[in-house]
């Protein structure tokens, strides 16, 4: 073996231990990277009792009530297999719609409702939490397409369905 | 084939001129494409129907952390040539790339900021992919601080390109951060194997500021390593005839 050849085998080796250390210490910590928990799994009782954890999901169509004269608002926080009704008094962000993702910080009440200090949009780029679709179709094997296309017409909600990567209104003039 | 241009690469001297011609080659570009992908990311392109004209923070957002992980990969690269080979113009170009690649890292993470406050609603959260990228900024600044703070030329090469190689296990789990975990930040919508989930007249001013910012990287490479050849050879006899010349 030349020099050269054992610095670069060298190289190689540190790159290969540093990628496995890391996948391994990922994989071990798999749970704390995950930023969120779905109603599935808090369904299944993943989430550790009583503790402050957070909830994403889906606002499900026509859910979002707000209590008038107050900032508080309630709506249901779904994967398409569970559902978690959600409570809130605060503003919601610019992203926050009906049909599109969410991140919900808080506790869960012993009535069962997700009481949440804060409310973040998750803003994706095909308008829905991957974690969703993954569980969509391990679940009812269900098309990505079917799940966030069909918005409730009575919400008198004049935007594109969610599913649509479609070009804005005004793009192509 | 011969390989005399590659070794010529090898060369203080040669590199220091060949850096010099090659400049204007990658800034003009770089300042065309910059100004056109400007002009049509905010002014020609409509507003996003979701984000409205907020969206348009993606012209730099993008492309900054796009070249946050490739300043990072041709950093790593070049130094990993230098350690194989013991080239010392290829440490020169690692050592070039950390400052340029800490910037673009910063400004990722500042557009990133201040887009998500009004989107998402928050400045900063503890998610995979901007503590990853944070991660990346302090390997950035790691480096930069090795290298500072060992006096000999040499040691610093060997040990900051160390430190180099081992950091790039970070450049995938930036990029798939958001498809292994669940993540608050979107999915890739241009860098990914499938057609892009962007409308053409706004994916077209951010693929020519892609372009631009890869350019304007050349450039500003290019420039810092002939600084770091000029300090590195300052005792060399060519310079002192171009000094003199």
């Amino acid at each position: 073996m030349t020099p050269r050849r054992r610095r670069m085998a060298l190289v190689l080796g540190i790159v290969g231990g540093v990628s496995l250390a890391g996948a391994l210490a990922l994989s071990a910590f798999r749970q704390n990277v995950t930023f969120f928990f779905d109603p599935t799994q808090v369904a299944a009782g993943e989430v550790p009792a009583g503790e402050r954890f957070r909830l994403g999901g889906m606002v499900t169509q026509g859910s979002l009530h707000r209590a008038p004269g107050s900032l508080e608002v309630r709506f249901v926080v779904t994967d398409f297999s569970h559902d978690v009704p959600v409570s809130y008094t605060g503003v919601l962000p610019d992203l926050f719609r009906e049909g599109a993702g969410v991140v919900a910080h808080g506790q869960m009440r012993h009535d069962g409702t997700f009481v949440a200090d804060e409310v973040l949009a998750k803003h994706d780029e095909k308008y829905m939490p991957p974690e969703v679709a993954r569980s969509l179709k391990k679940r009812h094997g269900q098309s990505r397409a079917d799940a966030t296309a069909a918005p409730d017409p009575s919400s008198g909600d004049s935007r594109p369905p969610p599913a649509a990567h479609a070009p804005p209104p005004s793009a192509g003039t | 084939m011969t390989w005399t241009w590659f070794h010529r690469l090898g060369s203080p001297p040669y590199v220091y001129t060949l850096a010099a011609r090659l400049t204007p080659w990658f800034a003009w570009p770089a300042a065309l494409l910059i100004i056109g992908g400007l002009w049509g990311g905010l002014v020609l392109a409509p507003p996003d129907y979701q984000q409205g004209d907020g969206f348009r923070i993606i012209y730099v957002h993008a492309p900054s952390a796009w070249m946050s992980l490739m300043v990072y990969t041709t950093m790593a690269v070049a130094a990993a040539v230098g350690l194989i080979w013991r080239i010392k113009v290829a440490h020169a170009v690692a050592a070039s790339c950390a400052p340029i690649g800490a910037s673009f890292t910063f400004a990722a993470l500042v557009t990133g900021a201040l887009w998500g406050e009004p989107m998402w609603g928050t400045y900063w959260e503890w998610d995979p992919r901007l503590t990853s990228e944070l991660i990346l900024l302090f390997l950035y600044l790691g480096y930069m601080g090795l290298r500072a703070g060992l006096e000999d030329t040499q040691r610093a090469d060997r040990a900051s390109a160390v430190l180099a190689v081992v950091g790039v296990v970070n450049v995938p789990i930036i990029h798939y951060s958001v498809t292994w975990w669940n993540s608050l930040h979107q999915a890739p919508s241009v860098m990914r194997l499938a057609k892009p989930t962007m409308a053409a007249s706004m994916l077209v001013p951010l693929l020519m500021m892609l372009l631009g910012f890869t350019l304007f990287f050349g450039a500003v490479l290019l420039v810092r390593l002939r600084g770091e050849v000029l300090s590195r050879e300052r005792s060399a006899s060519w310079i002192r005839e171009i000094v003199k010349a």
